[in-house]
Formats: structure tokens, sequence, C-alpha cells
């Protein structure tokens, strides 16, 4: 399933994390996956929430810049070589991946990746065909 | 130091302005029967050529703008047969449009002599070498000085800019006398040459002029300590010739008009009016011996202070301070004319940006340097590093080509711009390079 991801536009200045995850905490929202790609000017924070849509829009209303963008999560066997049969997977179809990020979940043998690759219904659909579990935000 | 063209330089004022006012009346005539858009306006506001005797008729006519010069893109201002003109330079223009002028072989040699008075009131003569950095090419900086020194018969180097090392070994290799550049790149050059521990003493370096951008007291101080050389301002615009409209003497307190050649006023920016002698206000140029491009009563918008005291010197030409400021918005970024127009040019015609930007202006190691920050798009994505930096690289890419400078450029997030007044603070300028005096 294809998830919707925040990304939040951080300038590099102290607090400015903590009234992100204020807002979030304000608005009862769970975050289930995070990242941050951060660079020497400003960082972007990576979301993944229950409730997607009511955290953009208390981001956006706290002047927060925030764009959506559809993202896979799937799940894989939590241990050795479980994420490489998947990115094995990837490379022989051709599918590159922007960027990805990875967490365990409570219930055990299974990690999640999150994917952001160009074509998310190709990719979707091969990882689903080869065995792995696409998840929807609702699962992890 | 030496003069170049003594009897001008040091001639009487009443003679000078019978002079300047032969010079202009004759001037006015042709501008009117060659050039439409001069009888036009003449016509419009109710002057003839017949009401412009002398000096002091000047105030009747009207002004020419820069506007003016884009309106009649490229060649509507000219005044001669276009066969005449030997060279075009150009200068960039806030609509990407560039602002063209020409020269006659007349035009051409007097901008020659001009740029030899400056070059013999620096100490010049025939046995230096001018290193000239200037840029050649459409900007006037480097063609003038170095037509100055082979006017001089003294031997022009033209070292062009950039290659700071290769800049060095020249003055080294080739005794380089005096230096010709930006002040900015003299300072630079001063602190290469030190940081490359060369003795500063065994160069032939003796004297500088330097231009095409403001400088303090501090900055000339500092020049003269680092190179070891007397440091001299020179000032000019293409409109109305190139560098040498004005240059200094060894007095080193103002830069001598070439006054022959224009005639120089201070207005009021606001209303137009001609200030009192002495007084602070926008310089007024109008050219009395160019043929291809006679400008009229045209508004630098420099602000400066014009003094008609006698010079230690022995020259008589009035002095005018240096720039003290500027009556529109432009900035000088590396003898670069940059206005905050142009860049919002190149932000309306890219996707995911606003308008909303602000240029911060700094001086890092003596250079010049620009940072734009322009603000994203509420509907910009950016989820990857990589989209945001592609966005800064295509702005810069543009902004570069357009102003002819590198900038940073830096996207910051929505609203986070200080507004003044719903009205937007484009520019912030630490260089702190006008010489404050009032």
């Amino acid at each position: 399933m294809i998830m919707n991801q925040l990304s939040v536009f951080v300038e590099n200045k102290r607090g400015r994390l903590a009234e992100i995850t204020k807002v979030l905490k304000d608005h009862q929202i769970d975050i289930r996956a995070l990242s941050i790609a951060d660079t020497k000017e400003f960082g972007i924070l990576r979301l993944i929430v229950d409730k997607p849509d009511e955290a953009a829009e208390a981001l956006k209303k706290d002047g927060f810049t925030v764009s959506i963008t559809k993202v896979i999560g799937i799940g894989i066997d939590d241990q050795p070589g479980g994420l490489n049969a998947a990115m094995e997977l990837l490379t022989r179809y051709e599918i590159s991946v922007e960027y990805m990020y990875a967490f365990i979940s409570r219930s055990e043998k299974t990690a999640y990746v999150i994917l952001r690759v160009a074509d998310n219904e190709t990719a979707t659909r091969i990882l689903s065909e080869n065995g792995f579990a696409v998840m929807g935000s609702s699962d992890i | 130091m030496g003069y170049w063209n003594e009897q001008i330089e040091t001639a009487p004022r009443s003679e000078l302005e019978a002079l300047q006012s032969y010079r202009l009346s004759r001037t006015v005539r042709r501008v009117y029967e060659n050039v439409p858009f001069y009888k036009e306006l003449f016509d419009r506001h109710g002057v003839s050529p017949a009401d412009i005797r002398t000096v002091q008729d000047l105030s009747k006519l009207p002004f020419t703008v820069k506007q003016d010069l884009r309106d009649t893109y490229p060649y509507g201002l000219f005044a001669t047969d276009l066969e005449n003109v030997v060279r075009i330079h150009a200068s960039s223009g806030t609509t990407g449009k560039q602002t063209v002028v020409g020269y006659t072989q007349n035009d051409i040699d007097v901008w020659s002599e001009c740029a030899a008075r400056a070059l013999a009131a620096a100490g010049g003569k025939a046995k230096d070498f001018v290193h000239v950095s200037y840029g050649y090419g459409l900007f006037t900086g480097g063609m003038g000085l170095h037509y100055g020194a082979e006017k001089m018969k003294a031997t022009a180097i033209p070292a062009s800019v950039g290659n700071t090392r290769r800049q060095i070994t020249i003055m080294q290799d080739f005794g380089s006398s005096i230096l010709c550049c930006t002040p900015s790149y003299a300072l630079y050059l001063g602190e290469s040459i030190e940081e490359m521990g060369i003795d500063k003493s065994t160069l032939k370096l003796k004297a500088g002029i330097f231009g095409a951008e403001p400088w303090t007291e501090e900055m000339r101080r500092e020049i003269e300590k680092k190179l070891g050389i007397k440091a001299y301002d020179i000032y000019g615009l293409s409109e109305v010739m190139g560098p040498g409209v004005s240059f200094e003497c060894e007095c080193q307190n103002g830069m001598h008009i070439n006054e022959d050649h224009f005639i120089p006023e201070i207005i009021d920016p606001e209303t137009g009016e001609v200030l009192p002698d002495g007084e602070q206000g926008e310089l007024v140029f109008t050219c009395i011996t160019k043929e291809a491009l006679p400008l009229i009563r045209y508004r630098t918008k420099d602000i400066v202070r014009l003094s008609k005291e006698k010079c230690a010197c022995g020259r008589t030409l009035v002095k005018m301070s240096k720039v003290l400021g500027r009556s529109d918005d432009m900035l000088i970024i590396r003898g670069v004319n940059v206005f905050p127009s142009q860049v919002e040019s190149v932000l309306l015609d890219i996707q995911g940006v606003t308008a909303n930007y602000l240029l911060i202006v700094d001086r890092v190691n003596n250079l010049d340097t620009l940072e734009i920050q322009v603000e994203m798009s509420p509907d910009m994505p950016f989820d990857a590093v990589r989209m945001i930096e592609e966005k800064e690289s295509e702005i810069k890419a543009k902004v570069d080509s357009l102003l002819g400078i590198s900038a940073k450029v830096r996207i910051v997030s929505p609203k986070t711009i200080a507004r003044s007044e719903g009205k937007a603070k484009r520019v912030i300028d630490n260089r702190n390079s006008y010489h404050q005096t009032v």
C-alpha cells in the first residue's frame, strides 16, 4: 500500500525540531517512523504518522512548510539479508531508490522499510508479487 | 605629480567656462538636429537650441535618464551616422536589456586623453608599465585605462580579470609599475602577495588607480600598506564615457572632473532642482564633446558633492567627492552594477519559488559576495535534498548569467524573509563601503 509521508522543511536553528514535535503532541498525533536529511543550510524531516492530513494541517497552521509525498512501506524479515533481498529485487527491475529509512516494529521478526521511488505503482506490484508485505500506515 | 594637459587642467575658471559654453551650445544644436528623441524632448519642454548660449542656460534643458537609453535601444540616441562609430560598449540593464554606448574615433581619442590625465596625475610616465586588471570586453573598465596608457606612450599590460597567481607572476616578471583594478581586487592581490611569501619591495609597483566600485579611506590605507604604493581613485560611467570622467590627484581628497568634456551639475534627486555649490546631491553630466552619444543632463544616480576650491595640485578642474550613496537601489558588486529588480526578474520565471527574496552582500577576504535568499512557494515538493539543491542551482545559473557575477542561492521557508510595513527589505549590505561623511 502507498502511504502519505510528511516532509517538513527545517532551518538549522536550535529548538526547531522541538517546535515540530510539540505541534504533533498537542494534536495527539503518533509518529510511526521518521528520518532526517540534513545539509549545512537546512534539514528535511520526514514523518510517517497515524493521521497525516491532520498533522500536515496543524503544522502548516503553525507556519511550517510541509510537503506530502507518496511512499511505500514494506515488511522484511528482521534477519541478516532481509533488506538485501528487497534491494536486489528492485535492482533487477531497474527501480531506483531516492531515499529510504527503516525501523523495527513492536511485533517480532519483522522490520519495516519506507521507500521513496519514482514509480510507486510498479514498485508496489513487483514487491508484492515477490512475496514482500506492502504495508499501510495503520499496519506499522 | 604631472599634468597630462597642463593648459586645460590648470586653466582659469573663466576660460574653462567660456570653452564649456561654446561646446555646450554646439552640442545642443547637434543633438537637436540629429537625434529625433532630443528634438521631441526639447520641443516638449519648450526649449530650443537658440536658448542655450552659456553654461548658465544648462538648467533650462530636460534630463536624460537610463530608461531613455533602454527605450531607444540600441542606437536611438546616437547623434552620428553608424558608419562613424568605431567602438561599442555596453552595460547590463534591469530588464536584461543592455545599455549600449558608442564611440567615434574622436570619442576614443578624448577618452584616451582623459584616462591619460588620470595616469599622469598618479605619476604615470612613458616608461611605466600599466597593469590593467579590469575586465576587457563590453565593460568599459579594461579598454579605458588601456588606451590611456598607450596614449601616454607607457606600456599597457592587458592582464584582464581573474587568475590571481598569474596576475602576480606578470607583475613580477613584466615589471608592472601602475596597477588598475577595482579596490577590492587590489586588496585581494595584496593579501595574495603576502600569502605567497613575496616581498612587495621586489615588485616595481608604485601607484594604483582604483575604481568601478565605492571604497573607503580605510581601504585606501590598507591597499597602500599591503602593496607599498600610492592609491588613486577614478570615476566614470559608460553612458558618459567610461573610467576617466574624473580622477584623483596627489592630494587624494576628491576627483577632478574633466570639465572640458563633461559639465557636472548637482541636483536634488527628488525635485530635479540644481543645488548650490558644495551641497550634496545627485550628479548630472552633460557631454559636450562626444560625437556618437552626447547625452544631455544625464542623471547618474550617484550622490556626490562638488568643490570648486582651488586644489593644492594646481588643477582648476572642479573636484567631486567619492560617491556617497545612490539615489536608486543599484548595488555595485565586484565592480558590476546590480539592481535587485534583475534578480526579481529571474525569480519570476522560476517554478516553485516566490518573488520574496533578500540579497545579502558582504565582503569576505576583500572580495564581494552575494547571497540570494528566496522563499519557496508552499506547493514546491521538497522531500529530497536534491530537489532543493537542483532548484538552487537552476536559479544560480540564471542569475550568474544575467548579472555576470557568481551568487550563492539559498532557498528558505515561506514567510521567513522579514517584511517591514508590508514591503520587503530587499538588500542587506554588510560592506559599509560608502565613505561616510555628512
